[in-house]
């Protein structure tokens, strides 16, 4: 009984099939970027012992990076999409891009110390690729609370929407800080940083490495995209059926 | 819909002055934030809040740091800047919150200008007490701090950095003007946004203060400045979009 009940609903859902294969995509997808990250890629030549181990969270950091800007860059075309077009759907995707680029925000700024502890003798600096990267992740915050503080879901669409794309500004400005100002933040691709502390050069396995990890990190990121879009379009969909019941 | 009563009983078709080019716009502009400053001269509310609570921010940040610093021109940009921007805050929520709570701002929306003209007007007013809240704080931090921030490059920094925080924060103020909690809210979007104008403002006065060239700070100057351009332009272009449909 409730096993036919379930199988029929799985039916009628057409996200439930490709979501399905996406989750399972994106758990082996991990398993491979630890393997390759860990296991695959070769140390640093030019660097030694500790720092050495910890240059291996670069592939993980890097993966983070791309995600999270990814995250963000749809939360602009979300926004865009909003003020164009106003409807919801834009809104939401913007929603759920915000989210998932601050949670990778964050996982940046996690790996980022763990690597900085044995490489400059500290978790945490007040360098200008830092700062930014922060202050980034704390005006995406921002943007969530922003939210939560309106009811209408229109009024609430079009100011989220118009204060993302103020609020993406951060991301280009975090992206240049350390080509711009003295920062002690390696720079690996397109140009040195004469002042960096850590950085080192891609070997060849290296190179793949980066490759599969971001390859793996933007599934995960697809999957769990898609699940919070779904999942925030049938809250609005509960949302309009309580407001019919309530008439 | 044509609106041929409403017409027939003004005798005349209603329409948005928005004509007339630049100086037509000036005295638009000209006209709100003259209602919001003569408001302010008559209800006293903003700016004297804002002083007041900045003179008491320098007192207490005196009181923190008498005597544990070994020279307070050490912290006195620190204190300089977190007080234009604590201060601004209390009186940037009221531009468009006393509107909200007195249900004045349709009336003002239904005014024949350009949004944009009611923003300016805004940001003018803001401007003008932010600006009169420097008068007082300096030469309070003068005689407090023993520090003289009466220098050119200071004042200039100073200038570029107020004009900054007024752009984001009366165009926040607009945003955050129908949500819940505006009071709270304000602050948590303005301060991360305002980071480079405070990280640039306080690395100038100290540069300043520690009599380093200034041609390595001009820099900061020209962040300053930039951030200012940006700003104007981004909130001309998206300002419109703030009112629409209320």
């Amino acid at each position: 009984m409730t096993t036919t009940t379930s199988s029929t609903s799985k039916k009628a859902d057409p996200w439930y099939g490709p979501l399905l294969t996406l989750d399972v995509l994106a758990a082996l997808a991990m398993v491979l970027a630890l393997w390759a990250g860990l296991l695959y890629a070769k140390d640093a030549t030019n660097l030694a012992g500790n720092e050495q181990t910890a240059q291996h969270i670069f592939y993980f950091h890097m993966g983070a990076n791309i995600t999270a800007t990814l995250g963000f860059l749809v939360s602009v075309v979300g926004s865009v999409g909003y003020l164009l077009r106003r409807s919801l759907v834009w809104d939401r995707m913007a929603q759920a891009g915000v989210e998932l680029g601050t949670l990778f925000g964050f996982c940046i700024l996690a790996t980022g110390s763990i690597w900085a502890k044995p490489t400059w003798n500290t978790y945490w600096t007040w360098d200008p690729r830092l700062t930014t990267a922060t202050i980034t992740v704390l005006i995406y915050l921002a943007y969530m609370l922003f939210r939560n503080g309106m009811d209408n879901r229109h009024t609430r669409a079009r100011f989220a929407s118009i204060y993302a794309l103020f609020a993406f500004l951060s991301v280009p400005f975090t992206y240049y800080s350390a080509r711009m100002f003295r920062s002690i933040h390696p720079v690996v691709f397109n140009g040195a940083n004469a002042d960096a502390q850590g950085g080192f050069n891609i070997g060849p396995s290296m190179g793949q490495t980066l490759i599969i990890t971001i390859i793996c990190f933007v599934i995960l990121f697809l999957a769990l995209f898609f699940h919070r879009w779904r999942q925030l379009s049938l809250e609005s969909r509960i949302e309009d059926l309580r407001e019919e019941l309530y008439q | 819909m044509r609106n041929d009563t409403l017409s027939g009983l003004l005798g005349r078709p209603v329409q948005m002055r928005t004509g007339g080019g630049t100086s037509a716009f000036l005295r638009k502009v000209w006209a709100v934030a003259a209602k919001d400053i003569r408001a302010e001269l008559r209800a006293k509310e903003v700016a004297s809040t804002m002083i007041v609570f900045g003179l008491l921010a320098v007192v207490i940040f005196g009181l923190a740091f008498d005597l544990r610093v070994p020279k307070s021109s050490m912290v006195v940009p620190g204190i300089l800047w977190v007080i234009v921007l604590f201060a601004g805050v209390l009186g940037l929520h009221r531009s468009f919150g006393a509107e909200v709570d007195r249900d004045t701002l349709a009336g003002l929306l239904l005014a024949p200008v350009e949004p944009s003209a009611i923003y300016f007007g805004k940001l003018a007013s803001n401007l003008l007490y932010l600006f009169v809240l420097e008068l007082f704080v300096l030469p309070v931090m003068l005689v407090m701090f023993d520090t003289n921030l009466f220098q050119p490059y200071i004042l200039l920094g100073l200038f570029l950095g107020t004009i900054g925080y007024a752009e984001v924060g009366t165009f926040f103020a607009a945003l955050t003007a129908n949500s819940r909690a505006r009071e709270s809210m304000l602050p948590v979007l303005l301060l991360p946004v305002m980071v480079p104008v405070f990280m640039a403002g306080v690395s100038l006065t100290a540069g300043i203060l520690d009599g380093r060239p200034v041609s390595g700070l001009v820099s900061w100057l020209v962040i300053l400045a930039v951030f200012d351009l940006i700003f104007f332009v981004a909130v001309y272009w998206i300002v419109d979009l703030i009112w629409d449909g209320i």
